[in-house]
């Protein structure tokens, strides 16, 4: 056993409620910049949509994640090392920026330097590419809200399947959900082992993946390889970036930039331990609807004795060993067993796990008549209204349909009984046990997942005093970073004195 | 053999001295002073700088026209010049046989490098995304590498392929050669054609250049990949040892080496 420590997030989806500050915020702090205006380390979709960048989650043509070969060993989709290298002149899979969409700004001069007329002055688009005036035809959330899903949506790559055709059709009484992403900070990183420099890297402490961007040397296949399309191609800089999970946040015990404006408060983040040695084996499980046990089964139990000698002995410090065993992600995820993991089957083992939403259910058994707070209802709402069933789990657990369900239920269940409990009824105990739960942990859980303040939702234990020095040393530079001028569209990559001059400052 | 006299042969002028002697001597000392400053002193700036993102249609076919062209187009370069035609000939190749197979693979490679290169400036001259992106290293670069392409590959057709043929073997490599072992003979190239003598001209130039430019990822070409592990884990105290970092070493103890 070689017990490493992660810092991991859940999502609770029936709280996202879309308005994006998670994103924003995100951007503010990270791809504010020359080079990355496209890129969105954090982003929200509508589902059902297509996704950025377009139809990312569609492995047949971009070859991201991993694949059992014929005899059943791990490969990168997108090809093995050879494949790779052949690859570097120019890469088959990767988006271009199309795919993502044309970034622009405003002429927002205009607005005041407009000579007085008849007419109110415009601030017209104009792409960031090429500073030419431009129609917008894209972004990253193009169908936000649904917006424009009839001509749309039907490309989701979710939408396969003979169910799926109900959904085209009954969009009348249709249904969506927000869904944030980032950087999934996966145990088994498809980015990482494509990096043919080896720029790419998962901390030991934390499990962070984050790209060296001194020794990237722009080769590009990490974003082929990352199946949830997280890593970019800063087109100024010729490097790659992405989500660094803000760890010099992280490293002083503060919860991410996309959490702590979280609207919805609907992140956790917390520790996980698991077994480094049982990764690979975990992510060749050979049934894809196996791959959400295996992943569990990788995790350890941080109040088992054993657990503990072991993390000991690999030199995670006390303190973590108590985050550890107080992580409302490990609650979620091995205690409660209700947040999933997004896309187990592209076997990259991620690190970010969703709440699925009951909304889109409960939407349901309105529209036919049912009572939402009538735990039958829903029960058999969840079983029999196939239509985001078969959709969450195409999205959360490879298609498999009873998990989905099961997690449903026990939300259901769980609503159901606090309901009667807040309005002073004893509350149906049966419901409770019927999804597996004692009325301890229904309040627990409950408690968790309704009402959790800040530090119960982010249990992010700082790092060690040891380590400081080397921490503060890390400081001098940004994970990612301009090319060092202030004008737009001028980057002076020859010429290399003009960004040391940005870290002479800093030099002790 | 006069050619393995004194260097400073009194048939050598001043100016060919001055070109054949200490401009190549010049760039090949900026070459290498330049690549220990470039490595040391910008880690960051060091990548192939891909443009791929922004345009691909041509880059799908002049990227890997190019680059392996240009594969090739050195090998048949170190051959002709590292390799003393009597060296071949010990070997039994004939220098009829030996011109031959030149002249013809280093005609396929050379339309390929040059049909690669032409796609690459002309998505670089024709896409403004990446004109506007083009910094001032690659307007420099651009045209020198297209113009030491262009002479070589005129040389060849207009010698070799279509004239009566230039045995630049016992003249140019010489020289090359020379300047290697620390005995030059500027005065091999000196009667030299002007094509060869300006490719020659423009390729060291292109040396001197190669360290401030984006050539310098020919050097990060990563065939380590093929052997190391899929997954990496790094310590965070250990990205103070960080083992390549050179400029940018991240001791807490103060020493930056490259300082």
């Amino acid at each position: 056993m070689r017990v490493m420590a992660q810092i991991a997030m859940v999502m609770n989806l029936d709280k996202c409620i879309g308005c994006h500050t998670c994103s924003v915020t995100c951007k503010q702090t990270w791809t504010n910049r020359t080079g990355v205006e496209y890129a969105w380390f954090n982003n929200v979709e509508t589902k059902p949509g297509v996704g950025y960048p377009r139809r990312y989650e569609d492995q047949e043509q971009w070859k991201g994640g991993w694949m059992l070969d014929k005899r059943g060993r791990l490969v990168l989709r997108s090809g093995g090392r050879i494949k790779r290298l052949l690859s570097l002149f120019s890469n088959p899979d990767l988006p271009s920026i199309e795919d993502y969409y044309e970034p622009v700004t405003y002429d927002y001069d205009n607005l005041v330097s407009a000579p007085a007329q008849k007419d109110i002055p415009v601030a017209r688009p104009r792409s960031v590419l090429t500073g030419k005036p431009t129609a917008i035809t894209w972004g990253a959330n193009w169908e936000d809200g649904l917006g424009g899903a009839p001509e749309h949506a039907g490309g989701d790559p979710n939408l396969s399947g003979e169910w799926a055709e109900k959904v085209k059709f009954e969009f009348e009484q249709t249904f969506l959900f927000h869904l944030p992403r980032l950087c999934e900070h996966c145990l088994n990183p498809a980015c990482v082992s494509a990096c043919p420099s080896g720029a790419m890297y998962k901390r030991v402490e934390d499990g962070i993946v984050l790209v060296d961007q001194d020794r990237c040397r722009g080769w590009r296949m990490c974003v082929t390889a990352c199946p949830y399309k997280k890593v970019y191609v800063n087109h100024a800089t010729g490097k790659a970036e992405k989500c660094t999970f803000c760890f010099p946040r992280i490293e002083a015990g503060q919860p991410t930039v996309c959490s702590e404006t979280c609207v919805g408060r609907l992140r956790y983040l917390g520790l996980l331990l698991y077994d480094a040695d049982r990764v690979g084996e975990a992510a060749a499980t050979p049934d894809e609807h196996d791959l959400l046990d295996a992943q569990r089964g990788v995790f350890l139990d941080p109040h088992d004795p054993e657990v503990r000698a072991a993390a000991r002995e690999s030199g995670i410090p006390e303190d973590w060993l108590d985050a550890a065993r107080r992580s409302p992600v490990y609650d979620l995820v091995m205690r409660y067993r209700v947040a999933l993991p997004l896309h187990p089957e592209y076997r990259t083992m991620p690190m970010v796990w969703y709440v699925p939403p009951l909304s889109p259910v409960l939407d349901a058994v309105d529209a036919a008549g049912g009572n939402q707070d009538d735990p039958d209802h829903v029960f058999a709402a969840v079983t029999r209204l196939r239509i985001p069933l078969e959709y969450l789990a195409e999205l959360f657990t490879a298609g498999d349909t009873d998990v989905v369900a099961g997690v449903l239920m026990k939300l259901t269940a769980l609503r159901s009984y606090m309901r009667e409990r807040t309005l002073g009824e004893d509350g149906d105990e049966a419901v409770l046990k019927a999804v597996g739960l004692t009325t301890r942990e229904a309040e627990d859980l409950h408690r968790l997942l309704a009402v959790a303040k800040y530090q119960d939702r982010y249990v992010v234990p700082a790092a060690h005093k040891e380590d400081a020095a080397a921490l503060t040393a890390m400081e001098n530079r940004c994970p990612v970073e301009t090319s060092g001028d202030t004008e737009p569209r001028k980057i002076m990559l020859g010429i290399p004195t003009l960004r040391r001059n940005t870290n002479a400052g800093g030099r002790p | 053999m006069n050619t393995a006299r004194s260097p400073l042969a009194a048939s050598a002028s001043g100016a060919d001295l001055l070109l054949w002697v200490a401009v190549p001597y010049i760039c090949l000392a900026v070459f290498a002073v330049g690549h220990v400053w470039r490595y040391r002193q910008d880690q960051f700036g060091w990548t192939s700088r891909t443009t791929q993102l922004l345009e691909h249609r041509w880059l799908r076919w002049g990227s890997p026209l190019f680059h392996l062209g240009a594969f090739m187009v050195i090998a048949g370069h170190v051959v002709g010049l590292a390799i003393p035609d009597s060296w071949t000939e010990a070997v039994g190749i004939t220098e009829h046989a030996y011109h031959t197979t030149a002249v013809w693979a280093g005609s396929v490679a050379g339309v390929a490098m040059v049909a690669g290169l032409g796609m690459l400036c002309a998505r670089r001259l024709l896409t403004r995304r990446i004109r506007l992106g083009t910094d001032r290293s690659d307007k420099f670069l651009f045209p020198l590498l297209s113009a030491t392409v262009l002479l070589g590959i005129t040389a060849t057709a207009a010698h070799n392929v279509f004239g009566a043929g230039y045995d630049y073997r016992s003249t140019v490599s010489v020289w090359f050669r020379g300047l290697f072992v620390l005995q030059p003979h500027p005065e091999a190239i000196a009667g030299a054609p002007l094509l060869f003598q300006l490719h020659a001209l423009t390729a060291f130039l292109l040396f001197a250049a190669w360290p401030f430019t984006r050539l310098v990822h020919v050097w990060s070409a990563p065939i380590g990949y093929l052997a190391r592990p899929y997954l990496v884990y790094r310590r965070r105290t250990a990205a103070v040892a960080a083992p390549t970092a050179g400029g940018r070493t991240r001791s807490a103890s103060g020493s930056r080496r490259a300082a």
